[in-house]
């Protein structure tokens, strides 16, 4: 499989090793691919596979004390393996060259997009000026952007996410590279935007024969783009052959798993909803205001407009919607973390919206929120049992009683009650999740409000948390608002879902119908754009 | 406890630790080894050091032992600079952590506060306040501290506003913590480590200061301390230079060893900048 006649990189028994005291010796083992010119081949795994690893090895751009220790990389009849520092610069840029995952941090905030991509061709060419800015209008035009000359002068913070994304792909294709290693990057944006970008790649690709290592974690992103795949795992190769196959045949176990995990993109059967409502939220409207001196060149953002949403008992309410949509303000200010300006949020008979902060500091165990990122959400200076019981301890309960009951709901959210005396960067990402949402549990709330809560998860963890979820859900009584930018993960668990967009609520009702048969065209939009669609269907068909 | 093994493999930072556990010994020992006042009269004055068996380091223009005064100076050294130093960073902390919690006009009011005492030269500020107390040893050290708490406020400022909209901060606000709890129990652990690592500056800092004073015989004249006897070398410092120069040596040796502990600090606690 691995030998291919028109190669342009062939990587034979690769192996890197990591320094003494990581969690593996080798961050890479016994790695052979090959990929030829004009395919796009697709390197998925989750974290920790060593797919990242691997891209920068081809770079040769490895963190001191990591090292190739084994295999060779042939790229245009050199060993890249052997290849000196100089010779390095040579390949890095023209022979092969490198999108990554933000394009934010990619490139120099301080010079525009235009000098940075000038700066490819003074380089590696002895083109004139005149040459090279024409050139560089060229690039622009051709992967898309709107206006390129003005493009060309703007700074990074003055372009969009997908538009700064589109520019480091001109940087990339300067010098015409045999081949584009491109490390997630679509991961960063929009699913809006990530389609407009994934095809194209593809695009650029048929028409400028470059091949393309493509990295992703994401299963719909492949079956998007790839022409062949290969799957990893704890740095070593699993599985590999053509999408199609891969996609529809996994032969490896581990593949039909990470398949399997993928969330399809069909709202699981309705269940029956209570007619009452716990929680009825009426023309919330929260509005930033930024700078400005005596009002002049003040800017106003409005967060949330107007928004009137209802969480019947019991229910799971869904809300959608891409970065800037105004989601997440509107979680914060139904948990009161922003204070909203208008509207009430009325749950059990009180108007949470008109609280006092110390009425509010009181009641505030009858709604609790689950946080988006599971590392920057527990205090790395606590136990996770103590994170656990500080909210009962808060309330009342005395320490011992409280600490014994966060034991039990470790068992509860499936985590060891032994590893309850270790300190949260001792836990996996998916296990401190599981921290962040016995914390939540502990104080027994009616409503839990989950912010992007498996966002940050691979795939089958993210299946993992999910369940628990669904699991706890009917277990307890539990009425969730979820909110998520992943329309795939809002329609395993949601059985009502609204839909967000610049602050409003453009669409909402059962998850079924949104999913179904979206009336809104941005509903649609968002739905044509989940990459891999047809195969998110059709997998879903197959698996459930 | 991985900190304290990173500490343990800096070379210098273990040299300045020995450092530190050598002046805290000298003084410990200082009433064992030297049973009387030392600043009693001792013998003829003006000795040079290692000339007479009795008196190691010689003495001073009125006859007193040097060595016994230097053994019982580590003693106010270590003392002004502990007690100096737990002032500093106690104000600096209380403000630093209001100022940044809350923000607006708070920290408006504090951060211009500290302004104001930043603006000043610390040892201008430090004369007067001695001027207008007295230099007894007790004022002496509140006023060290009064003058070295600016910058650990702004320090521990710059970590409360970057830790206060933590997630894990949210999430003790949604728990229903209160704004105290959150202050001390959330955000505090996790600014120290740059307020302690500044803490040896502030100490080395401090004992500059007071020995700064005794020089100008500003400090309290009833102690042993370097400075004093710094001071009355001045006198005599063309012909019998050791007086001012043994002080010296101890103040030198003795910062050199606080600031090795810091940088020892600074390293075992952001592992991440020393790998840079």
């Amino acid at each position: 499989m691995s030998e291919i006649a028109d190669a342009v990189l062939s990587i034979e028994h690769l192996g890197v090793s990591l320094p003494k005291g990581a969690d593996r010796p080798h961050a890479l083992s016994d790695v052979s691919l090959s990929i030829a010119s004009n395919e796009i081949l697709c390197v998925v795994g989750e974290s920790g596979s060593g797919k990242s690893m691997m891209a920068n090895a081809i770079m040769r751009l490895l963190p001191n004390e990591v090292r190739i220790d084994s295999g060779r990389m042939v790229f245009e009849g050199r060993d890249l393996c052997a290849a000196s520092v100089a010779e390095m610069r040579q390949v890095r840029g023209a022979g092969i060259a490198m999108i990554f995952q933000e394009p934010m941090t990619a490139l120099n905030p301080l010079r525009t997009i235009g000098d940075q991509i000038a700066e490819m061709f003074s380089i590696h060419t002895k083109l004139s000026k005149p040459e090279i800015s024409a050139k560089v209008l060229a690039l622009l035009e051709d992967v898309r952007i709107p206006d390129p000359k003005v493009a060309a002068k703007a700074y990074p913070h003055e372009l969009s996410g997908g538009q700064r994304q589109r520019a480091m792909i001109a940087m990339a294709l300067a010098l015409d590279p045999k081949l584009l290693i491109a490390d997630e990057p679509t991961t960063a944006l929009d699913v809006t935007t990530q389609a407009q970008i994934l095809k194209l790649i593809r695009d650029l690709q048929q028409r400028r024969k470059t091949a393309v290592l493509f990295i992703t974690h994401d299963f719909g992103v492949v079956a998007e783009i790839a022409d062949r795949v290969v799957v990893m795992q704890h740095g070593v190769v699993v599985e590999q052959g053509a999408a199609a196959q891969v996609l529809n045949d996994p032969r490896q176990p581990y593949t039909k798993q990470l398949i399997a995990a993928v969330p399809p993109l069909k709202a699981p059967p309705a269940r029956i909803i209570s007619g009452k409502n716990i929680l009825t939220i009426s023309g919330v409207s929260k509005t930033y205001r930024t700078g400005g001196f005596l009002g002049r060149g003040a800017r106003v953002t409005p967060a949330v407009q107007d928004v009137s949403l209802y969480l019947p008992r019991g229910a799971t309410l869904g809300i959608v919607g891409e970065s800037g949509s105004g989601k997440s303000t509107l979680a914060r200010c139904i948990v009161r973390l922003i204070d909203p300006e208008t509207g009430s949020i009325v749950l059990g008979g009180k108007d949470w919206a008109k609280l006092t902060r110390e009425e509010f500091r009181r009641e505030t165990r009858h709604i609790q929120m689950v946080f988006q990122d599971p590392f920057a959400s527990l205090n790395p200076r606590r136990k996770a049992a103590e994170l656990v019981a500080q909210g009962p301890i808060v309330h009342g309960t005395p320490r011992a009683e409280a600490i014994a009951e966060a034991k039990e709901l470790f068992a509860l959210v499936g985590l060891d009650p032994s590893s309850a005396d270790r300190f949260p960067h001792e836990f996996s990402g998916g296990q401190r999740q599981r921290i962040g949402l016995a914390r939540a549990l502990a104080l027994k709330p009616d409503v839990l409000v989950a912010d992007e809560p498996v966002s940050a998860l691979d795939v089958s963890v993210q299946a993992q948390v999910l369940k628990l979820l669904a699991g706890l859900r009917q277990q307890l009584g539990l009425s969730i608002i979820f909110i998520t930018h992943d329309l795939r993960v809002a329609a395993q668990i949601c059985d009502l879902v609204a839909v967000m967009k610049d602050g409003a609520v453009v669409e909402q009702g059962l998850a079924a119908e949104v999913f179904g048969n979206p009336q809104h065209p941005y509903t649609q939009a968002l739905l044509a754009a989940i990459p891999g669609g047809k195969f998110a269907r059709e997998h879903a068909t197959a698996t459930v | 406890m991985d900190a304290l093994k990173r500490y343990f493999r800096s070379p210098a930072a273990v040299a300045g630790l020995i450092l530190l556990l050598v002046v805290i010994a000298m003084a410990a020992s200082a009433s064992f080894l030297y049973p009387r006042d030392p600043l009693a009269l001792a013998g003829r004055p003006l000795i040079w050091p290692f000339s007479n068996p009795r008196f190691l380091l010689g003495t001073d223009n009125s006859g007193r032992d040097i060595a016994a005064q230097i053994f019982y100076g580590a003693r106010i050294s270590l003392l002004i600079g502990g007690v100096a130093t737990a002032i500093a960073i106690l104000i600096g902390i209380l403000v630093g952590a209001f100022a940044g919690y809350y923000g607006g006009w708070v920290d408006n009011v504090l951060m211009r506060i500290t302004e104001a005492f930043q603006t000043l030269p610390n040892f201008v500020l430090l004369l007067v306040l001695v001027a207008v107390f007295g230099s007894t040893l007790t004022t002496v050290t509140i006023a060290v501290g009064v003058v070295s708490w600016p910058v650990p406020a702004r320090l521990t400022r710059a970590e409360f506003l970057s830790l206060r909209n933590r997630e894990f901060v949210q999430a003790g606000r949604t728990l229903g913590m209160k704004d105290l709890q959150l202050i001390l129990g959330e955000i505090l652990p996790n600014a120290m480590p740059p307020v302690i690592v500044y803490a040896s500056v502030v100490m080395a800092v401090a004992i500059l200061l007071e020995s700064a004073l005794a020089f100008l015989r500003l400090s309290d004249p009833n102690v042993a301390s370097w400075g004093n006897l710094i001071g009355l070398g001045r006198d005599v410092l063309r012909v019998q230079w050791y007086v001012s120069a043994i002080p010296g040596i101890a103040i030198l040796v003795t910062v050199l060893a606080v600031s090795l502990v810091g940088q020892g600090l600074n390293d075992a606690l952001n592992p991440r900048l020393k790998s840079r």
